[in-house]
């Protein structure tokens, strides 16, 4: 809003609902994060700490202090892209801004732009961390909206861009978010969040990884990755999971998994490197994953 | 003015910041933060493209808005007032309103004066211009960019040719060529690009944070066709600069044209990116080197081209080459510069404007030619260390650069450096340990100042100086409490206005030479006073020689330790108060150079201009970096710096100025680069989240060793300056260092996960 990219009518402040919303519940079972919690309660509970180092690391590694001590979880999910013909109003060409216009950034400064889950039209990065977390423990999305309750897998939040970047989620209008919702396992404890960037704090991910194991003798009876700083969208990587099932987790296995995630990669020059980032990233967080205690 | 309290602090000494209480509490009123009352808020408009011409303006929607005052275009000011001077000095200046050219990208086109800062941002986006856009070069390789020599563009250039470089090169046994580059950069001081403008009677005031209060008076005077006496121009604090205020920039002249035109002040406080386009910047460089050696590991040849990128019409260039050429001792030298003119913004001084990107090449080459040797780094700066200035053939006033290289590589454990690529690691991480020498131009400039001594010992020093973060408030009160011989807190200072005596450009790290020296002379010619109405017949000090008169402990004390209250002392040369106008006009500078400070020009002493001699601060940095092997993250766990700049005023004060420098370098070398769209050539990451600098934990220990040094040749004070030479060395350290960790050497800076890959 203050880049002049959305321009709104109206403005409803949805703080009061926190009461309802903000909490964070750990169930039997279940783990149920309230869509007004703020990224830094969450990121510091200690049961989420222990169960879900994932969540927690991946909430510890965006933004700043002062940021995650405001930002709520809800909020975070919904981060837009930080393409800078996307950010700045002074470009004529951008279909997520202005449908139809085209993409300056197919051909512009485009070092972090995605190479996962692009489009002709769009190749503007998904820029949070959190929902890589979600995504890989396969975490529900709860909604509210003028027509009742209703829940979906949390993949299924966020669309393709395809041909209609402009529209970023299946929300529908009206509908907002309440709460996040996951089915605890006690292997997730064995699960981490790597974030490759520039600089060591307070920058987005060039590349990262969420991953959690669920490992029997070192094979792997379920892994579950996602991605971040090089897809479209929040990105799971089933492919690079279907590679590892039944396998000795070790580095040829996990190369040969990288290899399956970026399958499909698609690059525009100064992104070139993103599929080998993302690939060694990947890597690096399964061996490193492996060797955690569950 | 600021007035210390404290103990006593003489030069030399750690005295803390006199104005540090100011800042923190938030006292200290930096120009934009000064209160105005019925004060109006202005709004700059921008070009969205980088070339072409201006249309139309429609301006109906936006005056339309409740609180709309006035929006100024070059269609009702344009002949109101003319460009600046450029950066540099040479060619012509890109303009802003005065016509409808578009020179670059976020060109100032118009601006937007209302009663809230609100209504001024509100009407500045309904603003619509319709442009005749043409194709733009954004720079080097891009078609319509104009290649030219520095030497045709600017007469006063010298390429340095000594000995036979090409045939030298040529049968070398040993050899290095290789080319480099270096990315666009911006300051991004914290406190951004801000300008009030008050018109009382005629006269203008102008509050703005500046490098050069004189200057930027003298450019306005210009521009608007005005006595410079007309003209006050305060800047009292200024929130980090780097050289991005030393320049006059277009803004000034269509704040104060705004503020005449409403009768009342104006107070404009540019967004962040807009001082990407309407400040100057670093321009991206290119550079070719050849070196050629013995197999000792003599030098033979330094070659050093550079290419630099300008605006259109500006020449500007930082030709650092001049100090590549005269670092190590070589029988053949060769160097030259090209400009290449595109459609940008003109680019201007920016910390080591030379020495930063130059120095990043040649630092770079000599670590290559030192692996090509098999010669330790260290060893072979050591071995061509210049017994005298190798261009000119000039002495050095001093040079400790062996000195700095021995304490800074002891410091950093440098013997236990396995000299291999890529041998030495810690788990998965690869480490590397390079080094790099830095020089930089002892320079100092004509400056003036008044000094009030009053009876019950307390002084008061004037002068136009800039303390731009750097310490000016309290070396200035150390000189003239150690020269009057009172406690610091006895002295207030006054600075950051035109009204005072002229101190010239806080810049090129002349500033602190120019200041001290001024005020020690001042103070000296008070005691001068003192002591001769002391000497005369029928005094206590009757028959003495006055130079052997000292002013100590608020004393007037004789060689035999008798001693004379201050106060008594001086009620021989006053009823009151003793006020001295001093002026300094040091060796080396223009003959008119204090007439030529008060007209806000450019009157410096540069240590690689002086006939007889050459005054250069020398340094070596040494940086360890960190490389994943797997992920190819980089981090700098430490960086080690030996600095030899003569005398140090404050070791508080330099020491952060030195520890500064080295981060930002750390900085340049990994993290910073201004993106360019080449197609449009325009800037794509004008903001702090896009535009990547250090965060905390990028920078781990960082070490300042300041080696002792005394130069009496350079100043009287011996003051070499250390604003600049912290950071010269540190690119090619860092790329160094790059190199060994992982045998990788890159070339084009920033280094990024993607070169190691």
């Amino acid at each position: 809003m203050k880049l002049d990219v959305m321009r709104p009518a109206t403005i409803i402040d949805i703080g009061p609902l926190a009461g309802a919303h903000g909490a964070i519940e750990v169930l039997p079972g279940r783990l149920r994060l309230g869509a007004l919690a703020r990224m830094a309660d969450a990121e510091a509970h200690p049961a989420i700490r222990r169960d879900f180092p994932v969540i927690a690391q991946s909430l510890r590694l965006a933004a700043s202090q002062q940021l995650r001590n405001m930002a709520t979880l809800g909020g975070n999910v919904l981060q837009r892209t930080r393409c800078p013909y996307f950010r700045d109003v002074g470009w004529e060409a951008c279909n997520k801004r202005r449908p139809g216009s085209g993409c300056a950034a197919l051909q512009g400064v485009n070092r972090r732009h995605a190479v996962l889950g692009v489009s002709d039209a769009c190749i503007a990065a998904y820029p949070g961390d959190f929902a890589q977390a979600l995504a890989a423990l396969d975490a529900s999305v709860e909604l509210a909206g003028p027509g009742g309750s209703r829940r979906m897998p949390f993949e299924a939040l966020h669309r393709p861009p395809g041909s209609t970047p402009h529209l970023e989620t299946t929300l529908q209008p009206g509908e907002l978010i309440t709460g996040f919702d996951i089915a605890t396992e006690p292997w997730m404890r064995r699960s981490l969040y790597l974030k490759v960037r520039d600089r060591a704090s307070y920058d987005f991910a060039l590349a990262s990884a969420a991953v959690a194991l669920d490992l029997s003798a070192g094979r792997v009876r379920e892994a579950r990755i996602a991605l971040g700083g090089v897809a479209a969208r929040p990105w799971r990587a089933r492919r690079a999971e279907a590679a590892l099932a039944g396998r000795l987790l070790d580095e040829a296995a996990a190369v040969e998994a990288a290899r399956a995630a970026f399958e499909g990669a698609v690059t525009h020059g100064d992104n070139a490197f993103k599929a080998e980032l993302g690939r060694r990233t990947l890597v690096e967080a399964l061996l490193t994953a492996a060797q955690l205690e569950a | 003015m600021i007035g210390a309290s404290g103990p006593a602090a003489r030069i030399g000494e750690p005295a803390l910041r006199i104005d540090g209480p100011a800042k923190v509490s938030g006292a200290a009123r930096y120009p934009a933060d000064e209160p105005f009352a019925h004060a109006a808020y202005a709004v700059l408009v921008t070009s969205a493209i980088a070339r072409g011409r201006i249309l139309s303006i429609d301006l109906a929607q936006a005056r339309g808005l409740e609180g709309v005052l006035d929006i100024l275009t070059h269609e009702n000011v344009g002949g109101e007032a003319k460009p600046p001077p450029p950066p540099g000095g040479h060619g012509e200046a890109t303009t802003t309103l005065e016509s409808d050219r578009i020179w670059h990208d976020g060109q100032i086109i118009a601006v937007v004066v209302a009663e809230s800062l609100e209504a001024a941002e509100e009407a500045a986006r309904r603003v619509r211009v319709a442009y005749a856009s043409e194709a733009p070069s954004a720079g080097f390789d891009s078609p319509g960019a104009q290649i030219q020599l520095v030497k045709e563009a600017e007469p006063s250039h010298e390429d340095v040719r000594v000995g036979d470089p090409e045939g030298a090169f040529q049968t070398a046994p040993v050899k290095v060529e290789a080319r480099y580059s270096t990315p666009i950069q911006h300051h991004n001081p914290m406190e951004l690009f801000a300008t009030t403008c008050a018109w009382e009677d005629a006269r203008l005031t102008v509050l703005e944070p500046t490098q050069y209060v004189h200057g930027l008076r003298a450019a306005l005077a210009m521009q608007l066709g005005l006595d410079p006496a007309k003209i006050r121009v305060v800047s009292k604090f200024v929130g980090g600069a780097f050289g991005s205020k030393g320049a006059p920039s277009s803004r000034t002249a269509w704040i104060a044209i705004a503020a005449r035109r409403l009768r009342r002040p104006v107070k404009l406080v540019a967004r962040r990116d807009q001082g990407f386009t309407i400040a100057t910047h670093r321009a991206e460089t290119r550079h070719h080197v050849k070196l050629a050696a013995s197999r000792d590991g003599r030098l033979l040849a330094v070659v050093h081209e550079g290419q630099e990128v300008t605006s259109r019409p500006t020449p500007y260039n930082v030709s650092g080459n001049k100090t590549t050429a005269m670092l190590y001792g070589s029988p053949n030298i060769a160097t030259k510069v090209e400009i290449v003119r595109a459609d940008r913004n003109t680019p201007g001084f920016m910390r080591a404007p030379p020495e930063t990107p130059y120095m990043f090449a040649l630092e770079s080459a000599m670590d290559e030619l030192a692996l090509a040797l098999a010669i330790d780094p260290v060893q072979l700066r050591k071995l061509n260390d210049a017994a005298i200035e190798p261009v000119k053939r000039r002495p050095y006033t001093s040079r400790n650069l062996v000195a700095c290289l021995e304490r800074a590589a002891e410091t950093f454990g440098w013997a236990r450096r396995d000299p291999a690529p890529g041998s030495m690691r810690d788990g998965d991480w690869l480490i590397g340990w390079g080094c790099a020498a830095a020089a930089y131009p002892a320079n100092i400039g004509a400056a003036t100042a008044r000094l009030r001594l009053s009876a019950d010992g307390a002084a008061r020093i004037e002068l136009a100086a800039i303390d731009i973060g750097t310490g000016s408030y309290t070396i200035l009160a150390q000189v003239a409490a150690d020269r009057l011989g009172l406690p610091i807190d006895k002295i207030q200072v006054d600075i950051g206005d035109s009204d005072l005596p002229a101190a010239g450009l806080a810049a090129g790290s002349n500033h602190a030479a120019a200041i001290s020296n001024v005020v020690a002379r001042a103070c000296e010619t008070a005691r001068m006073r003192i002591a001769a109405a002391a000497t005369a017949p029928g005094t206590p000090f009757s028959g003495t020689d006055p130079a052997k008169l000292a002013l100590r402990d608020g004393t007037l004390v004789g060689p035999d330790g008798r001693r004379e209250p201050l106060g008594e002392a001086l009620s021989r040369v006053s009823g009151g108060v003793l006020e001295i106008f001093q002026e300094n006009n040091p060796a080396g500078a223009p003959s008119d150079g204090v007439r030529k400070v008060e007209h806000g020009q450019m009157a410096m002493a540069r240590g690689s201009d002086l006939e007889d001699r050459a005054a250069y601060g020398f340094g070596a940095q040494f940086v360890e970096v960190r490389v994943h092997r797997r992920t190819a993250e980089i981090r700098v766990p430490r960086a080690v710096g030996a600095f030899a700049a003569g005398a140090i005023l404050n070791p508080l004060t330099a020491r952060s100025q030195l520890m500064g420098g080295m981060i930002w370098g750390i900085s340049a070398a990994l993290f910073e680069a201004t993106e360019i769209d080449r197609r449009t050539a325009r800037y794509v990451n004008t903001n702090l989240a896009d535009y990547l600098t250090p965060v905390n934990a990028d920078v781990g220990a960082v070490e300042v060793i300041l080696v002792p040094e005394t130069d009496r040749l350079c100043n009287p004070l011996g003051v070499k300056g250390v604003g600049e030479l912290g950071i010269v060395g540190m690119n090619a350290a860092v790329a160094n260092a790059v190199a060994h960790a992982t045998g990788r050497r890159i070339r084009d800076l920033p280094i990024r996960i993607e070169q190691l890959l």
